[in-house]
């Protein structure tokens, strides 16, 4: 079953060190490709750290693992991604005549994958 | 190099101190970083943030071919023919990235983009663009970060992280110093900041002001009407934006109240539905304000020199980004000739990709088409655009390794003091063999 969410991608402090330290490194990698989700959510939906999920937009889908946001840094019904090629796979195409893909704020569904 | 200096109590012959360095990771561009460097190697750099030492102490001399042409190894002069044939050769080639070079080499990427009929493009396209398309609508009231410091006693941040994005600029420019007018630092300022997420930022701020995800511009216009005094109904703007409009009416009244007020935006006003109508919401706000009291904004943003590279196409061009030279005098229109679009429609047949990586960070149908096409690449770093890219320059770092002028995201010039020589090329280097190659290809005569 899946759940209607708003993903946002942004820039975190590690993965702007990946930018220098190389995209090809674990550290880069690895926080690039983990879903934060609000802890509310994880325990609404029977989420653990480290559960493999399905996030689905409009123009693509990804496999990714979980981790609970910080503390109260995600409200309820948002995700978070480090910038990178997993949140440009979820991202549209359509500038709207702005040159800017819409970028931040999509609508997703989330799944949970059987490990 | 101007700058380095050999001090008498270094440890070792080989170690040198660099003064005043500049590092060109974020648009800070913080210019009092002391570098030590051992050989070719910086071993130290204080009072870089966290980023800031990730980007002086990753970017050692990579034992990497300066040149590939298909992933094989080539000669710089091979490179150079190869780019410049698939550049002239092109129908609807494009230039893109230019935010983490020199201005000098920008420069040159104009003068190509020219000389091929093609479009220049740069990463403001998918950062501060919508920005740069308001500013043309509404106009910028902006200041110095040295205005900010000295003055800037309310301060609001919105869909900004700085505390992740700019680790120094609290601490430098816009909430900690002892400024002119401002003696206490902190305690002589408000913060208030804006976000759809409790971000690590949230936590410096007096007043924070969560609002509903996609609900920027709602909430800029609620300011609006209380700075024109207007009624609004609670209950609308509570269930509009998610905050109450008595907090709305204190931050208001805090803002006029303020002597000089700054707003400083991030990507979360302009990747967010809404775009450049969300950053013009900012700008007419911004100037709102100054009928009561001094307020300016400023965008943050995020590359060394993405501000040079605004200010270098658009005093060679008219224009800050996405333009096209394809009737031989520069046209501009985002949506158009912005790189997101001319790949994503599979219009470009060539494309020149310059320290930047749309490989990583474009839709999918953009990256799927600059792969189907030749391009070329120039980086420091190893990334999935050059390891795509049919010519590949490995080329030196700009500020480590290679001098010249980049703008902090003030408009300020500021000159780079580089610590070791490369072996590799510069940019400058590689697009000034780049042009006059494509000016012979198209029988221009020689500068």
């Amino acid at each position: 079953m899946s759940e209607e969410f708003i993903l946002i991608p942004g820039r975190t402090s590690r993965q702007g060190c990946g930018i220098s330290e190389g995209k090809f490194t674990d550290g880069y990698q690895e926080e690039t490709q983990v879903l934060q989700v609000a802890k509310a959510d994880m325990e609404r939906l029977g989420l653990n750290q480290g559960d493999r999920v399905r996030v689905t937009s409009e123009t693509g889908e990804i496999e990714v693992v979980i981790t609970p946001a910080k503390g109260d840094e995600l409200p309820p019904g948002i995700l978070f991604i480090a910038y990178g090629d997993l949140s440009s796979r979820l991202m549209g195409a359509d500038t709207h005549g702005s040159g800017m893909p819409t970028s931040k704020g999509l609508d997703v569904t989330l799944e949970k994958l059987n490990s | 190099m101007a700058t380095t200096t050999a001090k008498s109590d270094a440890p070792s012959a080989d170690l040198r101190v660099i003064e005043d360095a500049t590092c060109t990771f974020c648009g800070c561009v913080c210019d009092d970083i002391e570098l030590k460097v051992q050989d070719s190697h910086i071993t130290e750099a204080k009072r870089a943030c966290v980023l800031g030492k990730a980007w002086f102490l990753n970017h050692d001399i990579e034992d990497r071919p300066s040149c590939l042409i298909e992933g094989q190894a080539a000669s710089v002069e091979e490179g150079i023919e190869r780019a410049a044939r698939i550049l002239s050769e092109a129908r609807y080639p494009i230039v893109y990235g230019l935010s983490d070079t020199t201005c000098e080499a920008q420069r040159v990427a104009v003068a190509i983009s020219d000389w091929i009929g093609g479009n220049v493009d740069t990463t403001t396209s998918v950062c501060h663009g919508p920005s740069g398309m308001a500013f043309q609508g509404v106009g910028e009231v902006t200041s110095t970060l040295g205005e900010v410091a000295n003055r800037g006693d309310f301060i609001m941040f919105w869909g900004s992280n700085p505390a992740e994005s700019h680790p120094r600029h609290f601490t430098k420019y816009s909430l900690m110093p002892k400024g002119m007018f401002l003696p206490n630092g902190r305690k002589d300022r408000t913060c208030v900041i804006v976000d759809v997420r409790r971000t690590k930022s949230a936590k410096a701020a007096d007043i924070f002001l969560q609002i509903k995800p996609r609900k920027d511009f709602e909430a800029l216009w609620t300011l609006r009407a209380l700075a024109q005094g207007l009624e609004l109904d609670a209950d609308e703007v509570e269930a509009e934006t998610g905050v109450p409009l008595a907090t709305f009416q204190d931050v208001m009244d805090r803002m006029k109240r303020a002597k000089f007020g700054v707003i400083f935006f991030g990507m979360g006003l302009t990747m967010t539905r809404g775009k450049h109508l969300n950053s013009e919401a900012l700008l007419a706000l911004t100037r709102d304000m100054n009928r009561y009291t001094r307020f300016v904004c400023k965008p943050n943003r995020g590359h060394g020199n993405v501000t040079g590279a605004d200010n270098v196409v658009s005093w060679r061009t008219g224009y800050p980004f996405g333009v096209n030279f394809g009737r031989g005098y520069p046209r501009f229109n985002p949506g158009e000739y912005t790189t997101s679009d001319t790949l994503a429609r599979a219009e470009a047949d060539a494309a020149m990709i310059i320290a930047s990586d749309p490989m990583a960070n474009f839709s999918q149908a953009a990256r799927d088409h600059l792969r189907s096409i030749p391009y070329v690449a120039l980086d420091p770093k190893e990334t999935p655009t050059t390891r795509a890219a049919t010519v590949a320059f490995n080329t030196a770092t700009y500020g480590i390794n290679v001098p010249g002028t980049v703008y902090r995201m003030d408009d300020v010039p500021i000159p780079l003091r580089p610590a070791f020589e490369s072996p590799h090329p510069s940019d400058f280097d590689v697009l000034s063999g780049i042009e006059r190659r494509v000016r012979e290809l198209k029988g221009v005569e020689p500068a």
